[in-house]
Order: structure tokens, then C-alpha cells, then sequence
């Protein structure tokens, strides 16, 4: 029997982790995921919980608990945001490589330099080769729900997994939402029984190894192959979730793609303001529709790729800058994934929302703006642009129109 | 019942021979020498450290442990052995484990002293049920025998070197032993390979088997960055105690004992002749770094002994 409720996205995920009832939680505060082990306390002070909660003193020390309760046999969870996130760097690559399935609740924020506390993609997506899985929500309710099949997704493919919503936006905007009863998430993450793990009594096990040369390659081969045996496993269990609440998730979702001729694809929040515009823009009838980018990890590289082509010119949205002066990460990914096929669309892409910047409904008619103009000239232009920027320099949008041959001859 | 080493080499070994460390190692010896403090019926998951230690007894596809054994990184033994312990406390009360283990953590002195500080102290005070040792041979050997915050005055390291201008380390060796004790935590010793290894035994025995967060503090030399001959190792442990650059004491539940007094203190070039990385000292005209070391030695010694009255 679903429940309404009207909670924050913190509340909703700290909601989800009670009702998982987790062997162990390490964290340590952070803005704006804070939130998330403040409610869990709570739970844990009224007896609603059996998890042990350990308050460490770092998110290195967080990781690291997760990483030796999960080694030893439990389930383990934590949750952070940015810089903490960095902090945890290398040994989100322990977790992956020694494949313990820790569900870690990312509260996206943008890493400091300078220091803001605001959403965006940039702590997660510096994450995105650690091996991790990652799941992004545009809402309330999908980060509840996300939270809720990242257990199952996780031990199955014995894959760490984050499961990332913006920071403020859904963390701390309150929306309507639907709950599982207890027992319903209980039953749907199962008991956790894994094979081998530290605390067996009757078979030791030893976990961590220098690995060298002979013996390191096959590790990642093997990660990577997990990775790619996820894509059916996380399907499975978003059929599973949509036979129990109704609710519809796969890889991605499509937004008045089906007679578009313009799309952007786009992760998390900023899909909502975006779906918005769609309408506008539709009312006008112009036709435009949208992408909504739900596992970044794995990347959905055909189906993403056959969505995008039933458009003529696509628009990749990075809430990310990742200095590679060839465009943010989902968009090299994602237009990288086009190339094999013959009818591809143009795609190019925008830097958006940095440091918590809103994207607004005129920013998206700027967009869809352009790609009409690219689809009627022929013309992408450059490729690498940026909106919502306030710096009259960057005017044009994209950073050098020049021809390669002009600057480098 | 008295102690034994006799006895105590008879129980089975819980760290097989052919591991990778060096002929001389101290890290070797302090592990077996901890672990044969484990009663033979209790259980136990070790954590190291990356270390020495870590890349010699645990080189995939064989591990040279009997129990399980987790490493994970550099600077996080402490908190991933809280993982662990936290773990099996869960796991316990849901009726999972039936048998007891014991949560026993390695680490050499950069993975202590310094990395991973942090997260050994956030461990003491939260109180986890664990012992962490540290086996201290005073700098980062693994990576090539870097200065360390444990490095003494004076050692010549790669990192701080015996130079034209410098002479090796300028700064003291921080005390880690009275720092863990600062935690107020149930118990913390400091103790080598001496004699018989009752002391080390010992105080391994009430480590491990005292309820809370423990430490011990070994100091387990290394034949290449001391510059020794590796039959010398046990020779150079009772000099360090019977000079008192390694006084062997104990804090339990804040009461601070000596557990051993040398009968007749010996000058600190008793010490430091043994080792290349003090050769330096040695040389004619480098006679007040001697002098210097001596009055540290003893100005220390004199604090400890009060605090041990």
C-alpha cells in the first residue's frame, strides 16, 4: 500500500535507508547532504533502525568503513556531496575493484575553487571512471525510488553504486510524494547473503592484494565486464520496481521525442525546467523534445545513441566543466556514441548551471533556438558552448570560430 | 600460568613462511609475535596498512595470513578496521556470527605517525574494539627510506639527507605513543623484540584482549634503511631499550608503568654505531650531534620515568 508524504529529497533518501534497514552507516557531514545522516541518527535514537551508525572524522574514514563493514559481510551505505566526495577519491576505486556493492547517496554540489555550496555535476562526474555505478534523478520521488533499487542492483552486480540527485534543488525542495510501506522495501531489497566476505566463519578470506602486472589487468577486464553486465540487471530491476509502485524507469527517459526534430539530453533537475519549455515551445508548435539522462554508469551507449537519432541537431547539456577544451564528459560520451550510426544528428554542446548558475525556461529557448538555426544552415558551428554565462567575451556562445588552419598554420 | 617462548612458538603459526620481506625485517617478526598473543580458539581479521608489510604477505594470488585479512589503502587501516569491527558487532547481535574474533590492525610508522593519523585517532575515540600496531622502523621504507615524522634527529634519509650543510633529519621523532595515550584509550604500550619477547607478548595478550580501542607501539628495525647486517636486528633492539632511546612502557587505563629498566644505561653511540644511517655522527668534528642526541635521550628518559612514578 503506497503512502503520500510531502518530504526533501534528504528526507526521501534518509526515508528510503530506514526502510532498507542497512547494516552500517559511515558519514560525516557535508552540505548539502548533511541532511541525510541527520535524519538516520534520528531513526537510529528512536530504535526505528538496527544499523550500527559510525560518525567518522573524514569522508576518507567514511569510505573506508563502508569499505571494510561491506569486505566483512554487511551492508554498507554513506552518503556525501562534493568535496567529500573528492576526499574519498581513491578509495572509491578500492571499493569497485575489490567489488563490494556500498549504495552511497551523492547530494551533487559543485567542488570547490572557489568554494560554493551550490549544485552540479562536477563531484560525481569527476567520479565517472572509478567504477562505480550511477544513477542521477530529476525528483524527489525518482531519488527515493532510485535509492530503493540501487540495493539489488548493486549486490547482483557486486558494483558500488551512487545514487546522485542536485544538490538544494532536490535535496532540500520539498515536493508530494509516494512511499512504500516498510515491509514492501524490505521484501524488494531482500536479505543481504553474500558468498565470501572477512567475518566467514568457516572459510577466511583475504581481500585487497597487491596486484601486480600477471594479475592486475584481469581485475579491471572483470570490473569492466560487470559493468557491462549491469545494463540488463539494472532493467530487471526497474521492472521489477514498476510491477510494485507503477512508476517506469529505464536507462533514460524520452520527452516528446517521437515526432521531434531538436533535442536536448540532459541530467537530473534541470530536465524539469527543460520539459517545461518543451511544452512552450510545442504550444507554438515547434517540434522539440528532450532526453533525460537517468544511469550515467553504464553508459547507455546504443539506446542513448538510437533516441538521439530521431532528431536532426541534439543539444548535450553538462552540468560539469572538465577543462578538456573539447566539451563536458556527458557530451563527449554521449556524441561519441553517435558515430557508428549513418544517420546521425548534429550534436553539439552546452556547459550549464555551474556553482548552482539557474537554468531557466529562456535559456532552453536559446538552445532549442540554436539548434533550429544549425539544423537550417548546415552549420554546428563550434560545438563547445556555454549558456547562462555572464561575461561579454563569451558573447558568441562557443569559444573560437576560427578554422584550425587560421590559428595553427 | 608463566610464560613460555617454548610453548609459545609450539602453537600453529598464523603467518606462513615465504612471504616477501627482507632477511633482517622487523615487520615479520613483530606480526608473528602479536599474533601468537591470539588465544589459538578466537578468530581474527588483521588490517594493514600499504606498506612493506602489506606488498610482501599479500601478493595476489597468495596471502601469507591463516585469518582473514583486509588492506585497503595507505592513510585508512584504522577506519576500515572500524568498518570491520562495526560490521561484525551488527552481524553479531542478528545472530550471523557465533564465533568471537578479534580486530587486529598493522601499520607501519608513515601509515601511523603520519597518512594515516587522521583516521587512527578518529578510530581511538570513537572506540572501536580493536588493537592497532604499529610497527615503527622510522621511515618510509617501502617507497625507499623517506623521512618520516618518526624519523630521529640526525638519521640520514633519502628525503633528508647527510649533507654538506644538513646534517640528516633536523627535527626530533615525534612521540605517537604518548599521543594514542592522550586519547585515553584502555590501553597503549611501547615495546620491541627483547629476550625472550615476554614484554612484547604481554602487552600484545592485554592489547588484544582488553575491551575498547587498543595500541601498541613496536619498534621493528630495517636492515636496509638502518644499515645493519640482518643477523644484528635482535642486538639492536635491546640497545635501543638498553639506552633508552626505546624506553619499553605501558598506559593502562591511565596509570603509566616502565616495564623495563635497564640495569646500567648505556651512552646512545651504543645505539647509533650499529647503524650506516648514523655514520655521519661518527665522523671528527660531528662529536655535539652525539652530544645533542645523548641530552634528548635523557631529557626524555627523566619525563618518562616521572610519569611512570
Amino acid at each position: 500500500m503506497a503512502k503520500k508524504d510531502r518530504m526533501s529529497g534528504n528526507e526521501a533518501v534518509a526515508t528510503a535507508l530506514r526502510q532498507i534497514n542497512p547494516d552500517v552507516m559511515g558519514a560525516f557531514p557535508i552540505t548539502p547532504s548533511t541532511e541525510i545522516p541527520e535524519y538516520f541518527s534520528q531513526f537510529m535514537a528512536d530504535g526505528e533502525v538496527d544499523t550500527e551508525f559510525v560518525a567518522v572524522e573524514s569522508e576518507h574514514s567514511a569510505m573506508s568503513v563502508c569499505i571494510g563493514a561491506s569486505a566483512a559481510g554487511a551492508r554498507a551505505v554513506t552518503a556525501t556531496s562534493s568535496c567529500g566526495l573528492a576526499y574519498m577519491w581513491e578509495l572509491l576505486y578500492v571499493a569497485a575493484s575489490s567489488r563490494l556493492p556500498i549504495c552511497m547517496a551523492v547530494v551533487n554540489r559543485a567542488l570547490t575553487g572557489p568554494i560554493n555550496i551550490n549544485n552540479d555535476h562536477s563531484d560525481s562526474m569527476g567520479a565517472r571512471d572509478s567504477g562505480w555505478i550511477q544513477i542521477y534523478a530529476e525528483t524527489n520521488q525518482e531519488v527515493y525510488d532510485n535509492m530503493i533499487q540501487a540495493i539489488p542492483i548493486a549486490e547482483a552486480t557486486r558494483l558500488p553504486i551512487m545514487v546522485c540527485q542536485d544538490g538544494f534543488i532536490t535535496s532540500h525542495g520539498v515536493s508530494n510524494i509516494e512511499l512504500l510501506e516498510d515491509e514492501e522495501v524490505r521484501e524488494f531489497v531482500g536479505e543481504y547473503n553474500p558468498e565470501n566476505y572477512l567475518l566467514k566463519e568457516e572459510n577466511p578470506l583475504a581481500v585487497g592484494p597487491y596486484g601486480i602486472s600477471p594479475y592486475y589487468m584481469e581485475v579491471k577486464r572483470a570490473q569492466a565486464q560487470a559493468m557491462k553486465d549491469s545494463m540488463p540487471i539494472i532493467i530487471q530491476t526497474a521492472r521489477k520496481f514498476e510491477d510494485l509502485t507503477g512508476r517506469k524507469y529505464r536507462f533514460f527517459e524520452e520527452y516528446m521525442m517521437d515526432d521531434a526534430e531538436v533535442a536536448v539530453v540532459v541530467i537530473g533537475s534541470s530536465a524539469g525546467t527543460g520539459k517545461d519549455a518543451v511544452d512552450r515551445l510545442r504550444a507554438e508548435g515547434k517540434k522539440v523534445g528532450l532526453i533525460k539522462l537517468r544511469v550515467f554508469r553504464p553508459f547507455p551507449r546504443v539506446p542513448l545513441a538510437m533516441a538521439m537519432c530521431k532528431v536532426k541537431a541534439v543539444a548535450i547539456m553538462d552540468k560539469a566543466e572538465g577543462f578538456s577544451n573539447s566539451g563536458g564528459p556527458l557530451f563527449n560520451e554521449a556524441r561519441n556514441s553517435l558515430y557508428d550510426l549513418p544517420g546521425r544528428p548534429y550534436a553539439i554542446n552546452y556547459i550549464y548551471g555551474l556553482g548552482g548558475r539557474d537554468i531557466t525556461v529562456e535559456n532552453y529557448y536559446e538552445i532549442f533556438n540554436d539548434l533550429f538555426i544549425i539544423v537550417d544552415t548546415y552549420d554546428p558551428g563550434d560545438v563547445y558552448r556555454y549558456v547562462g554565462v555572464r561575461d561579454s567575451r563569451y558573447d558568441e556562445g562557443g569559444f573560437d570560430h576560427r578554422t584550425y588552419d587560421d590559428v595553427y598554420r | 600460568m608463566a610464560y613460555s617462548l617454548k610453548k609459545e612458538v609450539q602453537k600453529p603459526e598464523r603467518l606462513a613462511g615465504g612471504h616477501r620481506l627482507c632477511a633482517g625485517c622487523g615487520a615479520g617478526v613483530a606480526v608473528r609475535a602479536v599474533l601468537r598473543a591470539l588465544e589459538p580458539e578466537d578468530k581474527a581479521v588483521i588490517t594493514n596498512a600499504t606498506s612493506c608489510l602489506e606488498v610482501s604477505t599479500f601478493i595476489y594470488p597468495h596471502t601469507a595470513y591463516y585469518d582473514s585479512y583486509i588492506h585497503s589503502a595507505f592513510a585508512n587501516s584504522a577506519a576500515t578496521t572500524s568498518g570491520v569491527e562495526t560490521a561484525y558487532k551488527v552481524l553479531k547481535k542478528k545472530g550471523k556470527i557465533k564465533e568471537n574474533f578479534k580486530f587486529i590492525n598493522f601499520g607501519g610508522d608513515g601509515g601511523t605517525y603520519d597518512i594515516g593519523l587522521q583516521s587512527l585517532s578518529g578510530a581511538m575515540e570513537r572506540g572501536h574494539d580493536m588493537v592497532y600496531v604499529c610497527y615503527d622502523n622510522e621511515a618510509y621504507m617501502n617507497t625507499g627510506i623517506q623521512r618520516a615524522s618518526s624519523t630521529p634527529r640526525f638519521a640520514d634519509v633519502t628525503t633528508a639527507p647527510v649533507g654538506k650543510e644538513i646534517p640528516g633529519k633536523i627535527q626530533n621523532k615525534k612521540n605517537l605513543t604518548e599521543i594514542i595515550a592522550a586519547h585515553n584509550v584502555p590501553y597503549a604500550a611501547q615495546t620491541t623484540f627483547m629476550g625472550n619477547f615476554k614484554d612484547l607478548h604481554e602487552k600484545a595478550h592485554k592489547a588484544i584482549y582488553t575491551e575498547g580501542p587498543c595500541f601498541l607501539n613496536i619498534m621493528a628495525p630495517c636492515p636496509r634503511g638502518w644499515r645493519y647486517d640482518a643477523e644484528d636486528l635482535a642486538e639492536i633492539c635491546k640497545l635501543a631499550v638498553d639506552t633508552c632511546v626505546w624506553p619499553m612502557y605501558e598506559i593502562e587505563n591511565g596509570h603509566w608503568h616502565l616495564t623495563y629498566e635497564p640495569k646500567q644505561k648505556l651512552p646512545v653511540e651504543e645505539f647509533l654505531k650499529k647503524q650506516g644511517r648514523f655514520k655521519h655522527m661518527f665522523k671528527p668534528g660531528n662529536e655535539w650531534m652525539i652530544e645533542e642526541a645523548q641530552k634528548y635521550v635523557d631529557e626524555q628518559w627523566e619525563i618518562l620515568l616521572k610519569k611512570c612514578e
